[in-house]
């Protein structure tokens, strides 16, 4: 698949990365800009990560965003998980008919999804922590269920057929044989539950109650009144620990990669 | 043990969270605040403000759609051809700015095309006329294909690694020249991630208000601030459910689209 590439080619994917890339770049220019104006350059400073670790509003707000997408993308795995063991063992017809149910929070526009649930918290329960929680968790069940379903799908029945004939319980048998092979599905649908989760802003602002905050609706907030710069400061944070994260996932399966080639050879 | 009763917490849980609130945006969206049985919440949808911010956000949505589609195309074509190794680095960095919060992303852009911002002081610089597109639908559209051409690259790049490289050579052995292959082999093979990048752009689209909120000013209504806003300021829940239910009947009008398209169906929904 190595094909040379042309000047043009190059020049194209420089230009899509500096578009997308150049406003994050502003962002962090701006956590070190001592002016709290963002148009103006005041020098350069480090107060504004000072003041984010002093800041209660802000450590409490990225406290609930930590703890509700943890939480969230936790619940929403092992039922998503279960849903889809207990699904394969139905007729066809159940599982088109629970696939169609389970788009509908994919598809639907994410303020419909938001106004439905908040009209269903306040009939029966308060706007709170433990909604958000709820909403959270329904809005993320999608992500793990597409993850897992396919993997599920792939396993190889006949192993796991073989481990009950050997005598192993079903239990034992699902946690040796089919667990392992569908483990990498179920963390991706975790870590795109945490992604999903975590980004949402339309859904958590309709089903929040008041007094209680994420750092995306922290951020709506302050867009009114003018941006605390501590949050540029955050962000800038975030995604070098992303960045990080990632560059040693990819070091990481590269030296896998490496290795399972070496062994191969031999 | 039946394995069956392991899906049972889920098909609650569906029932409850994902079926019942849908009822009930239904039953908000039919009855006034007495109580009684009426239809005035959806047609409230043929007020001349509504209409124009239903078709404001169609085509915002739409040309969005459009301009993501142009721009991630060749971009995921390109990474694609890339060698294995660099090009999974390569799709992740162009995934990366999805994870830093899209409120914030939206305001950096703001500091960029606003009137007195970025973009207007380097005309200035260059004896150029200044920026004056913000407050305008061209700011929430350059916001739009901003935030979502992440969500329109993935799913294009995804079924361009999915082609067999030896189709293509197939194609050039036989003959082929390099448009005809891609109009008879790399286009047809990709519609699937194509249809998914469209649904993925073009329905948060037609629903945003945030964008529109920060980079229009408030100036600048779509469908979803409308809707937002009898919930928010307003607080007439039955005109903002009866005029979710309008927005959801266009969403269902562009899945049935796509749906007609997709031959291939279920699964490959997202990534």
């Amino acid at each position: 698949m190595v094909e040379k590439k042309s000047f043009l080619e190059r020049f194209y994917v420089g230009i899509i990365f500096f578009l997308l890339y150049a406003p994050l770049m502003i962002l962090t220019v701006c956590s070190f800009n001592a002016s709290k104006s963002r148009m103006v350059w005041g020098g350069f400073t480090l107060d504004w990560y000072a003041a984010l670790f002093r800041d209660a509003e802000v450590i409490q707000a990225f406290q609930n965003s930590l703890v509700l997408t943890t939480a969230a993308a936790l619940i929403a795995t092992l039922l998503g998980a279960m849903a889809c063991i207990g699904l394969t063992a139905m007729s066809k017809k159940a599982q088109s008919a629970a696939a169609t149910v389970t788009n509908i929070p994919l598809l639907n526009a994410d303020i419909v999804t938001g106004i439905a649930l908040m009209l269903l918290f306040v009939r029966f329960m308060n706007l709170g922590f433990s909604s958000l929680l709820v909403a959270h968790v329904t809005l993320t069940l999608p992500y793990v269920i597409l993850s897992v379903m396919p993997k599920l799908k792939q396993t190889n029945k006949a192993a796991y057929e073989a481990a009950l004939d050997l005598g192993a319980t079903p239990v034992y048998a699902f946690f040796k044989i089919v667990l392992p092979e569908i483990l990498p599905g179920i963390l991706s649908g975790f870590l795109l539950a945490f992604t999903m989760s975590l980004d949402d802003f339309v859904i958590t602002y309709f089903t929040k109650g008041p007094g209680i905050n994420t750092i995306s609706t922290m951020i709506y907030q302050q867009v009114r009144r003018g941006i605390n710069p501590e949050m540029y400061a955050l962000s800038t944070l975030l995604f070098l620990t992303i960045l990080i994260i990632l560059l040693v996932v990819n070091h990481i399966s590269d030296r896998q990669a490496k290795r399972q080639e070496q062994l191969y050879k031999y | 043990m039946n394995r069956k009763w392991l899906s049972g917490p889920y098909l609650i849980w569906a029932a409850g969270f994902i079926i019942l609130p849908l009822f009930l945006i239904l039953y908000y969206g039919f009855t006034s605040e007495g109580g009684g049985f009426t239809l005035a919440n959806i047609s409230a949808i043929a007020d001349p403000i509504h209409l124009t911010a239903l078709w404001r956000s169609l085509y915002i949505a739409f040309f969005s759609t459009l301009i993501c589609l142009f721009l991630a195309y060749p971009l995921a074509y390109i990474l694609s051809k890339a060698p294995a190794k660099k090009s999974g680095i390569l799709i992740m960095l162009f995934i990366l700015p999805m994870w830093i919060n899209f409120l914030l992303r939206t305001l950096a852009l703001q500091m960029i095309v606003s009137n007195t911002g970025l973009l207007s002081s380097v005309l200035e610089f260059f004896g150029l006329k200044p920026l004056r597109i913000m407050n305008t639908t061209t700011a929430i559209l350059i916001g739009m294909v901003y935030d979502y051409l992440p969500f329109m690259i993935l799913p294009i790049y995804n079924a361009l690694c999915k082609i067999d490289r030896d189709l293509i050579d197939a194609a050039y052995d036989l003959g082929a020249s390099k448009a005809t292959t891609f109009r008879k082999i790399l286009l047809p093979l990709s519609l699937p991630g194509v249809l998914s990048g469209i649904i993925m752009v073009f329905i948060p689209g037609i629903s945003e208000f945030v964008i529109a909120d920060i980079l229009g000013g408030s100036k600048v209504l779509l469908i979803g601030n409308v809707i937002e806003q009898e919930f928010s300021l307003s607080n007439n829940w039955h005109l903002g459910s009866g005029l979710s239910l309008v927005l959801m009947i266009f969403i269902f009008i562009s899945m049935a689209v796509m749906n007609k398209y997709d031959k291939s169906g279920e699964g490959q929904m997202l990534w």
